[in-house]
């Protein structure tokens, strides 16, 4: 079984976490001012990738605690994870999507 | 109304555990008051009001009084009494840590202790947890929140021999992991 690197507690298996979709999705700048398309665009669509891609994971049978990590959805190697007070990666370690949501 | 006594949720498996040899022994530990703290920032004025060096290694725990103060997360701790009642416990605590921005809940009812002795305990333990239990790595003082035969657990080292664990488990669970730890154990228990 993988095992995936907590940033607090180390390599455990890949069951102990929880996946939490893309990561670094930004928050409208101005909510109020947002269509219904827009909302759910910001709610519902997401990037998909072929290669690395930045991902919200929660150790939920450890620690609880959430952290990013780079992975690559070709390979399912994780790259690296990072604390979610981490810069987040540039976007030239990243693979390119044809829609980009996180800016 | 009838009075309502508080049983503990292994009182049936007590006969079966006491059946099985010293290599591989099982105790279920008493009640115990436990209280989960969330505190930010560590320092010299939390441990002046605790009583105690809240550990801030991950994967680690250290004596604190009568019982332990184990590392759940960066912000979170497991803090345990022996000599005191969860409400005193519960109060203690949360004086120390409310003036720092922290809090105190009560959680004594959430886990049970189970005590495992034994030179083939961590053979057991392997046989439904997938981190390295090796003394050289577990030794005394390291913890772990983790799966134990699907079950959630903490894992709490004892000894550094390795023969000597604390497994703190969801009430709810404890049926559960107490069947499959005697399972688990079966291959090393002799049959006459």
């Amino acid at each position: 079984m993988q095992l995936i690197a907590c940033p607090w507690c180390g390599p455990r298996e890949e069951v102990e976490f929880h996946y939490g979709g893309q990561a670094h999705v930004p928050y409208p700048d101005d909510p109020g001012g947002l269509s219904d398309e827009e909302w759910a665009h910001y709610v519902f669509y997401r990037d998909n990738p072929r290669g690395r891609f930045a991902e919200r994971w929660n150790h939920s049978a450890g620690c609880r605690r959430w952290f990013n990590a780079v992975r690559d959805t070709a390979t399912y190697r994780f790259e690296r994870v990072y604390r979610l007070d981490d810069p987040k990666p540039l976007a030239t370690e990243l693979a390119t999507s044809r829609r980009n949501t996180a800016r | 109304m009838a009075e309502l006594l508080r049983t503990h949720p292994l009182e049936a498996w007590s006969t079966a555990f006491e059946r099985l040899p010293d290599t591989v022994g099982i105790t279920v530990e008493p009640f115990v008051a436990m209280v989960d703290v969330r505190l930010r920032a560590v320092g010299a004025e939390a441990s002046a009001a605790l009583g105690v060096d809240l550990p801030t290694a991950p994967n680690t725990w250290v004596p604190s009084g009568s019982g332990r103060a184990v590392w759940l997360g960066p912000d979170e701790w497991l803090l345990s009494s022996t000599t005191e009642t969860p409400e005193e416990l519960e109060a203690r605590v949360r004086a120390g840590v409310l003036p720092l921005g922290g809090s105190a809940t009560d959680v004594s009812a959430q886990r049970i202790g189970l005590r495992l002795t034994g030179a083939r305990v961590r053979d057991v333990l392997a046989k439904g947890c997938s981190i390295d239990l090796h003394p050289r790595v577990f030794g005394r003082g390291s913890s772990a929140q983790t799966t134990l035969g699907q079950a959630g657990v903490v894992l709490l080292a004892q000894s550094d021999a390795g023969d000597d664990h604390v497994v703190l488990v969801r009430s709810s669970f404890a049926g559960y992991l107490a069947d499959w730890l005697l399972d688990a154990a079966l291959e090393f228990t002799t049959t006459n």
